[in-house]
């Protein structure tokens, strides 16, 4: 912010977020912008229309108390940069990367544009590192791996945060102890909600390699749209330049794409679905694609995006465009919080599309995609089971669907149930699919093969130790 | 011009921005400049394209990211329409949106892509063996080849003379190892000029290259997945759309018929989508071998990636940086088939461009141009005769991204009027993990007509065996209904049977998992062999059933698992287990018969 140049005095229109100005001269598309209030507040804002006599602003800290004759405008030369360092792990910072516990700047970090750069994709590493997460219904049937960007698909209400936070404590590489670090972006959530993932941290011990970047509800709304881009900014120079593992999660988007809406509402553009702005899509892609490895690179960023679906809409658009970028998605369902079991992860639309390449031979155990796979098409049997059953009564239901109602609750209360500090291994999980499996008859297991029904059906090993454990 | 490399002064400032507004620059000062010309805009020279003009002002679409860009700054005019280069040296490489070669922009700027990047989309230093096929003297037109280069082992790359240029052959250099920018034969066209031809020439992406007669479609383009071969076939030179919602197949289709359908060349564009995808492919290719030239395949694949980070404008324009690359090799008389994921991204960014032009908006906030786009691009494939008078073709298969998975929106319910083969992708399959999750009640394939006569000729019980499986589906959906209102066990058995059988069509038959080391691609053999096993185990445990055999006695036939696990226990050429087990079904089934009667 030396770089000051001309300040403007008064402004033609304020209009929510936005700050119309008149009569400046070479003022560059995306510049930053320092906005003086009638009061002597300073705020930041950005260039998103200039022409050679005229520029529109958006005004990071809000517009509140705003005037057209004394507001005061001065162009800093370039766009948005914060600092990075690894100096910034155990401190907490605004949307805007400012120091928000009281210690001081950053002096000597190196400042970076929030905006990023487009990854390559040719200098893009494929990722296919099984993280475990301890939590089965992820590892098991929705594999994390390094470098993925893996959203939760949440509602108002359910454990999105309580997930977040036992994947952020439990999340681990097997055979390896690697540097990592967590960058953690809140748009618009609570302040206890806030303090629940600081407490989490700490309590954890991890606190010191975590950096936070908080804009809460009480803050300005168009702050949020800079915040995950400040995170990601810091993330890419910990795993690009450092060398570090990061963990980057980011809640809550829906807050962020309010943010955006508002934007576009008030600069009159032409909205697409439910009032969001059509480049909605791009915007987002622009938060998500800054994930993954680079080739050569040692470092990673793996994304955990949660975002609550409005009404539990999962075609809602927030939802929908996150799907259509990211990598899978885990769905929480009401049902099964209802029902008491946590997770309540949702059997069938949840997805690891990077799965494939994560689990298996020489990464889990060679029977992993298998018996996935049969999970789901077992699970997802189960569904039209149950909806029989809510006809003609369970009763009524023929022996081997009888079977499936009960192999649907095992799996629900043994495979995806469990405790909020239980970590299981990849090992104990696979033995609990295993075991649920074989309530199913021998004949209905076609997707795994036939030597491992040898090795793991026929044997009926007690998994009773594994349940304790 | 086609053929003529634009002129290009970058010192001659023509016009001055006097707008930024994301992607859209407006300038004045450029009387010079025409409508679709590309321009440098500001300082860093990103490229453009003029697609507007008013007067002596203008407006640009900015390829590349405008963060930073002043009004005032200067625009440069290069007097040529967008336009790719073409020669040897386009398999095998990765290009953006705008044909820049991503693996050396990466060893320009490293790994994040830096703006003003500019390098040439060939190697222009590489030396290719270059076999003339034309003699001094000769009499040539436009598309004719005057002479070949071995580009991949599998490819055979011939030189054509641009369309448009014509004349007598003036030289041509001896075989032997030549530059793509060298000289190597000269023509005296019409009016007396010298046109000195090189291998590399360029062509304006948005204008199709010339064929002679566009032909009829007569050959499928076999895919190696069976829900497509033979439920919903696409021929060769056919347009197909995959809708879906997100994460229910489309890329893994995509990427499945890029690997495995019996085209020469592959274009593959990630368009608007992830980046890792691309990463992918780039990753895997190369190590798979094509079953039929035994060659890696990434030797007949051109991928184009503008990844859903990178700037929104050349994802516009990626498509037809594509199509064109395909164009030039159906030229040469190969079959191309083109992937494009996702047409909507490139329909969105449309949206994005029209709106920021303040154009009037129709449905959804889509400019009312958006079907006469999508028609223009399905347009361009098909079977040809080329200018050189032998045949290729162009097969586009477009994915479509509905919002909410929703079919009933703009770019699903456009496509769908200029496409001819329909691949819904159902969310509840794939929700299933039945994949691929190609709806058997919503697609539909009109090449249906066409590829059943090409069968005849190979399998000749194909369209029957076909229509009676398709029949069984079919008459399940039906009974389902029942079914779910009663309880199945209170159907007869010939129904049960039905609701049995149609479940071993999905199982054994439709599901084709794409990591499945031996069922990733099913031959066109094998597909036939499977379809015959599975209507004689339809047709005649009904005829058994009919004359009073129990469900259950048939759920005991011997083989029956096995038929259940052919697709992946049996591999793709082993006629021997295909005959053991047709035997062993056969039998079984033979012997229930006798034991009714008796
Ligand atoms: N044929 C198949 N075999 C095995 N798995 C499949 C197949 N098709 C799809 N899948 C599974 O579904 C996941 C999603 O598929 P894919 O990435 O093709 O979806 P998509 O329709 O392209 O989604 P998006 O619109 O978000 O890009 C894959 O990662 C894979 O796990
Ligand atoms: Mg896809």
């Amino acid at each position: 912010m030396k770089m000051a140049g001309l300040e403007y005095c008064g402004a033609r229109n304020i209009d929510g977020p936005l700050v119309f100005v008149d009569g400046i001269r070479n003022v560059a598309y995306d510049e930053l912008v320092e906005v003086t209030a009638p009061n002597g507040e300073l705020r930041l804002g950005q260039v998103l229309d200039v022409t050679s006599t005229s520029a529109v602003v958006q005004v990071f800290g809000g517009t509140d108390s705003l005037s057209p004759a004394g507001t005061r405008t001065r162009f800093l030369g370039s766009s948005l940069r914060i600092p990075v360092s690894k100096d910034m792990l155990g401190r907490i910072f605004d949307g805007l990367g400012r120091p928000k516990d009281g210690l001081p700047q950053l002096l000597r970090a190196e400042r970076r544009d929030v905006n990023g750069l487009p990854v390559n994709p040719y200098s893009r590493e494929y990722p296919r590192d099984f993280i475990q997460t301890g939590i089965s219904a992820i590892d098991l049937m929705n594999t994390l791996v390094r470098g993925q960007k893996l959203p939760i698909f949440s509602g108002n209400g359910l454990p999105h945060n309580r997930i977040a936070a036992q994947i952020a404590r439990q999340a681990k590489l097997l055979n390896e102890d690697v540097e990592f670090a967590i960058v953690f972006a809140a748009m618009g959530v609570k302040h206890d909600v806030a303090r629940f993932f600081i407490d989490s941290f700490e309590h954890s011990g991890v606190l010191n390699n975590v950096a936070m970047f908080l804009s809460l509800a009480d803050d300005p709304s168009v702050e949020r749209l800079i915040t995950p881009r400040s995170a990601l900014t810091l993330a890419e120079h910990l795993a690009f330049d450092e060398g570090m593992h990061v963990l980057v999660l980011i809640t809550d988007m829906s807050n962020y794409c309010e943010s955006l809406r508002e934007i576009a509402t008030a600069r009159g553009e032409i909205p697409s679905r439910k009032g969001y702005p059509g480049y909605l899509y791009s915007d987002l892609a622009s938060l998500y694609e800054r994930a993954g490895r680079l080739r050569g690179g040692a470092g990673s960023i793996t994304q955990m995006p949660i975002l609550t679906m409005p009404s539990d809409d999962i075609s809602h658009p927030v939802p929908d465009l996150t799907g259509y970028i990211t990598e899978g998605q885990i769905v929480l369902e009401r049902d099964m919080f209802q029902r008491g079991i946590y997770p309540p992860v949702a059997g069938l639309p949840s997805l690891s599309r990077l799965m494939k390449d994560g689990i298996g031979k020489g990464r889990t155990r060679d029977d992993h995609p298998h018996v996935a796979s049969q999970l789901f098409a077992a699970y997802s049997k189960v569904k039209d089971v149950r909806a029989l059953a809510s006809v003609i009564g369970e009763e009524e239901l023929s022996p081997v669907d009888k079977l499936y109602v009960e192999f649907g609750r095992a799996f629900e209360h043994r495979v995806v149930a469990q405790g909020e500090y239980e970590d299981r291994s990849i090992e104990q999980t696979l033995a609990l699919g295993w075991e649920v499996l074989r309530i199913l008859p021998r004949a209905e297991l076609l997707r795994v093969s036939e030597e491992e029904l040898k090795q793991y059906y026929d044997q009926s090993q007690s998994t009773t130790t594994v349940l304790k454990s | 011009m086609p053929g003529e490399t634009g002129k290009r002064n970058n010192n001659e400032r023509l016009g001055e921005i006097t707008r930024v507004n994301g992607p859209i620059v407006e300038a004045r000062y450029m009387e010079h400049a025409g409508m679709l010309e590309v321009v440098e805009v500001g300082n860093l020279h990103l490229i453009g394209e003029v697609i507007r003009v008013r007067g002596n002002a203008v407006t640009i679409q900015v390829y590349e990211n405008t963060s930073g860009v002043r009004p005032g700054e200067a625009v440069y005019c290069t007097t040529r329409p967008l336009s790719v280069r073409l020669g040897p040296g386009l398999l095998g490489t990765i290009y953006d949106g705008i044909q820049r070669p991503l693996d050396r922009i990466a060893a320009q700027s490293g790994a994040m892509i830096a703006r003003g990047e500019k390098t040439d989309p060939l190697d222009t230093e590489k030396k290719w063996h270059f076999q003339p096929l034309a003699t001094v003297g000769r009499q040539l037109q436009g598309g004719e080849p005057f002479g070949q280069v071995q580009e991949t082992l599998s490819v055979m790359h011939k030189i054509m003379v641009p369309p448009g240029i014509s004349g007598e052959l003036l030289s041509i250099v001896a075989e032997g190892d030549y530059r793509g920018e060298e000289t190597i034969a000269v023509l005296r066209d019409a009016d007396g000029n010298e046109r000195p031809l090189s291998m590399f020439q360029y062509w304006p992406v948005r204008e199709p290259r010339p064929v002679r007669t566009r032909l009829q479609m007569a050959q499928p383009l076999l895919t190696g997945l069976r829900v497509i071969d033979t439920f919903f076939p696409i021929a060769k030179g056919g347009a197909a759309a995959i809708p879906g919602g997100f994460g229910t197949g489309k890329t893994m289709t995509q990427q499945a018929l890029a690997k495995w359908s019996n085209a020469q060349i592959i274009v593959y564009i990630g368009c608007g989508e992830r980046g890792n995808e691309m990463t992918e492919v780039l990753r895997e290719f190369p190590e798979l071998v094509d079953p039929r030239s035994g060659r890696s395949l990434m030797e007949r694949t051109i991928l184009i990636a503008n990844t859903s980070n990178m700037p929104v404008a050349a994802r516009e324009v990626s498509i037809y940086t594509g199509i064109t690359l395909a164009e030039y090799y159906r030229d040469m008389g190969h079959d191309v088939a083109i992937m494009a994921d996702s047409t909507s991204r490139w329909a969105e960014a449309l949206r994005e461009l029209s709106g920021r032009l303040e154009e009037m908006p129709a449905d959804e906030g889509f400019p009312a141009y958006l079907p006469a786009r999508l028609a223009g691009f399905y347009e361009r494939a098909g079977r040809v005769e080329t200018l050189q008078g032998n045949e290729g073709s162009v097969s586009i298969i477009g994915a479509v991204s509905p919002p909410g998975g929703y079919f009933s929106e703009p770019v699903t319910q456009h496509t769908s009027r200029f496409i001819r083969c329909f691949w819904a992708l159902d969310r509840d399959l794939a929700n299933a993990r039945h994949y691929p999750a190609i709806s058997w009640r919503n697609s539909y394939s009109e090449y249906l007509v066409e590829i059943a006569e090409w069968w005849k000729n190979h399998d000749h019980s194909w369209k029957n065996n076909r229509d009676v499986l398709m029949d069984i589906l079919q008459e399940e959906s039906s009974l389902q209904h029942i079914a779910k209102l009663v309880g199945p066990d209170a159907l007869p058995d010939s129904q049960r049977l039905t609701l049995f059988t149609a479940e071993i069509i999905k199982n054994a038959f439709l599901q084709q998992n794409s990591f499945d080391e031996v069922d990733m691609y099913c031959s066109p053999e094998k597909q036939s062999w499977m379809m015959r096993l599975l209507v004689r185990f339809a047709t005649q445990a009904q005829t058994i059933i009919q004359k009073g055999a129990t469900l259950a006695e048939v759920h005991e036939l011997p083989g029956l698992e096995r038929l259940m696990r052919m697709k992946s226990e049996i591999k793709n050429d082993d006629t021997q287990a295909m005959a053991a087990l047709e035997q062993q079904i056969t039998t079984g089934l033979d012997g229930l018969e006798r034991s009714i009667r008796a």
